[in-house]
């Protein structure tokens, strides 16, 4: 693709700002709608568990000898099979077999990577994310992964949110819980993978859930929580990236503050509206 | 809308069940029976198996000896789910994010729909029957955790009834809820006994409100101990008008 697209202002006039909006707007699209979901479901921290697995594939991949992003995505998929089999089977509860997978993970991607000689600046651009360095061929992954996401989540939503609403009615009413379940840790494990470039896999976590506690405080539905996390998310990318250029800060921790003070924010408003509303409803 | 069910079709059957947690009898040699167009209420002390054996019936478990059949098939192999409408014992819904009265009972048309297709324009209308049939139509926009006990409690029942169920199975949907969703849980039950011949199995010990439409009822105590008209019960000393704290006492009495 031809870099830079010249209608683009400061500070997304250059092609590498260009290349990192691109990607970091499907990856605000995609993460606060996935987020809406595992908020409900009461599993906000599975992203982070799932990141550090992430963090191992990456030193698998590094040991190995194979790109990265791919052996992260099948050892973070196969993670997030094992967290939900957990989880499912009531072996532990879902925040133990959070912290197993979480600690496990870690550990091995430390092991790994150590053996893969891999300590150096590239992977911190894992850890911490680095979009302003994404090239051509990792936005075709963020985009086709990020495409598929958002295809799967349009398509499963309305099951999804019956089960992670209430998972033993929908088991009583012959929903597929189960395979519903595993697709939804799959579509976190790939949510995962595909933002680990821009906001890096510590910060994952903030960017599937730090939306969605803004939109639920601005939405009365649950399509409206959705659509506010969607757009909170992207303005946080693109804010954060704008930021990081004018001021020279690191993007990925940029953009999580940006979607963190919007909540700040939000939160504000909405309680200092609250007294107003009240008294409004009682007629005073 | 569907045919209603000839009356004599048996929804559900347990015949011989018994049921234990590891050595601890929970259900033994219970027989259970309702067919379309019954209102059957299944009472009992606390700690009598109700809920063991509602979750016995629906497949949830299975029983250590006896026979289950919903709609003349083991539960397991039982796939036609939408037949029946399920209201959980719950007092609220503990949600995270918000969702509306109108999200939720919307849920109940996957199992009949199908869960990954688009709803349509009678799903939608069914949906709005359902709320108003249960009082929520004006509330169908507002979220659910925003609403009262009874008001949640009516849109789990909108939600069982938005499935057009041949079956309802209710477990305790209306402790604690104030008169007027009572009423309103009484009519939209007997609409759906009465224009849907539909079958509806409660369990609940405050009985008061349709005492006087129900055709059997079912005292368990680990075993059956008494299954007929609640003329019948009555004869025998209980009152299903009795205060609802009072009732599984009035039952420990019964032999």
């Amino acid at each position: 693709m031809p870099w830079p697209i010249d209608a683009l202002p400061y500070p997304f006039e250059l092609g590498f700002m260009q290349r990192a909006l691109v990607a970091s707007v499907v990856v605000g699209v995609f993460a606060p709608m996935i987020g809406t979901f595992v908020v409900q479901k009461k599993m906000s921290l599975i992203g982070d568990g799932i990141g550090h697995l992430a963090f191992a594939g990456v030193g698998a991949g590094l040991v190995a000898g194979v790109s990265p992003i791919w052996a992260a995505l099948v050892v973070a998929i196969a993670g997030a099979l094992g967290i939900e089999w957990l989880r499912s089977r009531r072996t532990a509860s879902g925040d133990l077999a959070l912290a197993l997978f979480f600690y496990s993970g870690i550990a091995a991607g430390v092991v790994l990577v150590s053996l893969g000689g891999g300590f150096d600046a590239s992977l911190l651009t894992y850890l911490f994310g680095q979009p302003l360095t994404v090239n051509d061929q990792e936005i075709a992954i963020i985009v086709g992964l990020g495409g598929a996401i958002v295809a799967a989540m349009l398509v499963l939503r309305r099951g999804l949110f019956a089960v992670v609403t209430d998972e033993d009615w929908s088991r009583v009413a012959g929903l597929p819980v189960g395979l519903l379940n595993t697709v939804l840790a799959v579509i976190v494990a790939a949510s995962v993978v595909a933002a680990m470039r821009i906001v890096g896999l510590l910060l994952v976590a903030a960017m599937m859930v730090l939306p969605v506690a803004s939109g639920q405080l601005l939405a009365r539905s649950f399509r409206g929580t959705l659509w506010w996390s969607v757009a909170i998310g992207v303005a946080s990318v693109v804010a954060g990236l704008a930021a990081s250029r004018i001021w020279g800060l690191a993007p990925g921790g940029t953009i999580v503050l940006i979607s963190g003070a919007i909540f700040v924010v939000v939160a504000l408003i909405r309680r200092a509206r609250i007294p107003k509303l009240q008294a409004e409803g009682a007629g005073l | 809308m569907r045919e209603p069910l000839a009356r004599t079709h048996t929804l559900i059957e347990a015949k011989g069940v018994s049921f234990g947690y590891g050595r601890q009898p929970v259900l033994e040699d219970v027989d259970l029976e309702v067919r379309a167009g019954e209102f059957v209420a299944l009472v009992g002390p606390n700690g009598s198996g109700k809920s063991t054996l509602l979750r016995v019936l629906l497949g949830s478990l299975d029983p250590s000896s006896g026979t289950v059949r919903l709609f003349g098939e083991p539960p397991s192999r039982f796939a036609d789910r939408a037949r029946i409408g399920y209201v959980p014992q719950r007092p609220v819904l503990d949600s995270e994010v918000p969702a509306t009265v109108e999200e939720i009972v919307t849920t109940g048309r996957l199992a009949r729909r199908g869960w990954w297709r688009p709803l349509h324009r009678d799903d939608h209308e069914q949906v709005g029957h359902a709320l108003d049939s249960v009082g929520l139509g004006d509330l169908a926009s507002q979220p659910l955790n925003e609403l009262s006990g009874g008001q949640q409690q009516r849109a789990f029942i909108a939600r069982a009834f938005a499935g057009e169920p041949d079956l309802l199975v209710l477990d305790e949907p209306i402790a604690g809820v104030d008169a007027e969703s009572q009423r309103r849980f009484r009519d939209s039950i007997t609409h759906l006994i009465e224009e849907h011949g539909a079958g509806v199995l409660l369990v609940s010990h405050e009985l008061s409100a349709v005492a006087s439409d129900l055709d059997r009822v079912v005292v368990l105590k680990r075993r059956v101990v008494f299954d007929g008209p609640p003329a019948e019960l009555a004869a025998s000393g209980v009152s299903l008008g009795v205060h609802p704290e009072d009732l599984p006492l009035w039952l420990e009495e019964l032999r």
